[in-house]
């Protein structure tokens, strides 16, 4: 088992969308979401959670440690052995009912169990609270990785585009006279580069999930890799263009995260320019904004 | 005697969660003490200190936006998992796309405070400590911008950035006028932990300044 992260870390995902919409927007009929002050586009944090919990699903397929609990189908499977092995305990029917009784810590060993097996517990925490007869209330979990909403660095465009399909959906439809084909639409951002930013305390993994350097490297993987395995109709083009990572050297930090943040500039390079591809932005990190005691890492 | 620390808190968005519409989150138009406890306890906490808000300032003007949320219905149920750890049965996931809803919340859009408060301390303090060490502690960790975790605005997903206020004047973005925010909470009680209860108070948010001093608090 490796050990759990010892230093705090923040980050800046860069990430593009060609000819795709990256995230709808329920409220407006799923148009791209935007800012309608600004024009900038948005992308939620739970919508960049579900990707990472899908790469490592695929990733891990379900290994001892890496289940993911906030699944997005339903595959009929139980655990089992695993809980077992994890209280050190034999199938024997007695013995259980013993640890039933004498067991005044099993809302700590929920909260333990479910941290140890589900990678997205570990990560992104969990509410486990129910008060149920024996009031047993393993709390709300909150796990050490923290995302905030991802933003366009530019105003985005979203367009309308209408498109027909020739076949039809019901015999009524088919037979009708002069039948059209279903008219349908959809909306894409020509293009589009997001920066989100997130946060990894470390004192929440040591005290309460035990997210371990192991833990941390998947979650790069899975970052850089999230959009891999995500290719649909909808999407378009979507890339992980950089993921910058800042490393303090203590489990408390050692420069305040805005300072960090700072620290990166995407700009376009030229003002007139419309942007349309990553090659039309420029991004630098200032590695004399970076105070002492933190590295900066590029991960791309 | 008590020590003040002055802390700025800002970020792009914010989400005090009212209580009477949590299903469909409506955000509170200011702070609440509350979430300022949270936050300064995400920067440092210890059992043997209790942080009492003092005065929030609002520093830019309440806006408001919305946003709508695919979310999940349920929550982890203790008894379920016991069940699968104790009977080697029942099956251990959420599953998103059918056991969801859709949320619109209204938040708070590019929030900017400065919370004043202080901090006693309470029976479960260790005879080191002092006034004096937490304080010094509090100012170290601001200036430096440590933290235990991120803090954030009521909700994980809008974080906060924070560091120690500079000056000793603060322009708020009310200056010469009182805004009635109705009542908001206060607080939760949780001194029976079997029986935790909201506090709430009558907030007036005069020149921009939510003075919590001197407020009365109902439960």
């Amino acid at each position: 088992m490796a050990d759990v992260i010892k230093n705090r870390y923040e980050f800046v995902i860069l990430f593009d969308v060609e000819n795709g919409n990256p995230n709808g927007d329920p409220d407006a009929g799923n148009m791209p979401r935007m800012d309608q002050e600004t024009g900038h586009g948005i992308v939620t944090d739970v919508c960049l959670k579900r990707k990472i919990r899908n790469y490592v699903e695929i990733a891990c397929e379900d290994q001892e440690g890496y289940r993911i609990y906030v699944k997005e189908r339903v595959p009929l499977e139980r655990n089992d052995t695993e809980a077992f092995n994890f209280l050190g305990v034999q199938k024997n029917k007695d013995q259980l009912k013993k640890l039933k009784k004498d067991n005044p810590e099993l809302d700590m060993q929920i909260r333990d169990f479910m941290c140890r097996n589900f990678y997205d517990i570990r990560t992104f925490g969990a509410v486990m609270t129910t008060f149920v007869k024996n009031s047993l209330n393993c709390g709300q979990v909150r796990g050490p990785v923290q995302i905030g909403f991802a933003r366009s660095i530019d105003p985005i465009i979203p367009q309308e585009i209408g498109i027909t399909r020739v076949t039809h959906t019901t015999e009524a439809d088919a037979e009708a006279k002069d039948a059209p084909g279903t008219m349908g639409r959809k909306y894409v951002v020509p293009y589009g580069l997001y920066k989100a930013e997130g946060y990894v305390s470390a004192n929440l993994a040591r005290r309460v999930t035990g997210f371990t350097e192991e833990d941390l490297k998947l979650l790069w993987t899975s970052i850089i890799n999230m959009f891999e395995h995500d290719h649909s109709a909808a999407r378009g083009k979507m890339t992980v263009r950089e993921l910058i990572v800042f490393k303090h050297d203590s489990e408390l930090g050692n420069a305040p995260a805005h300072k960090l943040f700072e620290a990166v500039s995407v700009q376009k390079k030229s003002d007139e320019a419309v942007p349309r591809s990553y090659d039309d932005y420029e991004v630098r990190v200032h590695e004399d904004k970076v105070p002492a005691g933190v590295t900066c890492m590029r991960m791309i | 005697m008590s020590y003040g620390v002055c802390v700025e808190v800002w970020g792009e968005y914010a989400l005090f969660t009212r209580p009477e519409h949590k299903a469909e989150r409506v955000s509170y138009e200011a702070l609440t003490p509350s979430a300022a406890r949270g936050i300064l306890e995400a920067i440092f906490w210890h059992p043997g200190m209790t942080w009492i808000i003092d005065c929030i300032y609002v520093l830019k003007p309440i806006q408001f936006a919305a946003v709508k949320k695919n979310e999940v219905r349920s929550k982890i149920n203790a008894r379920t998992v016991s069940a699968a750890i104790k009977k080697e049965q029942g099956s251990l996931y959420l599953a998103a796309s059918e056991d969801r809803q859709q949320r619109a919340a209204v938040m708070l859009k590019d929030v900017h405070y400065v919370i004043k408060a202080h901090f006693e301390l309470t029976d479960k303090a260790n005879p080191s400590d002092n006034h004096g060490k937490f304080s010094d502690i509090i100012k170290r960790r601001l200036r430096r911008g440590q933290c235990f975790h991120q803090p954030y605005f009521g909700l994980r997903e809008f974080p906060a950035h924070f560091r120690e206020w500079g000056s000793t004047e603060i322009q708020t973005a009310y200056p010469n006028e009182t805004r009635d925010l109705g009542y908001m909470l206060y607080d939760m009680d949780y001194s029976d932990s079997m029986n935790i209860r909201p506090i709430f108070f009558h907030a007036v948010l005069k020149n921009g300044i939510l003075d919590l001093r001197d407020c009365e608090v109902q439960r």
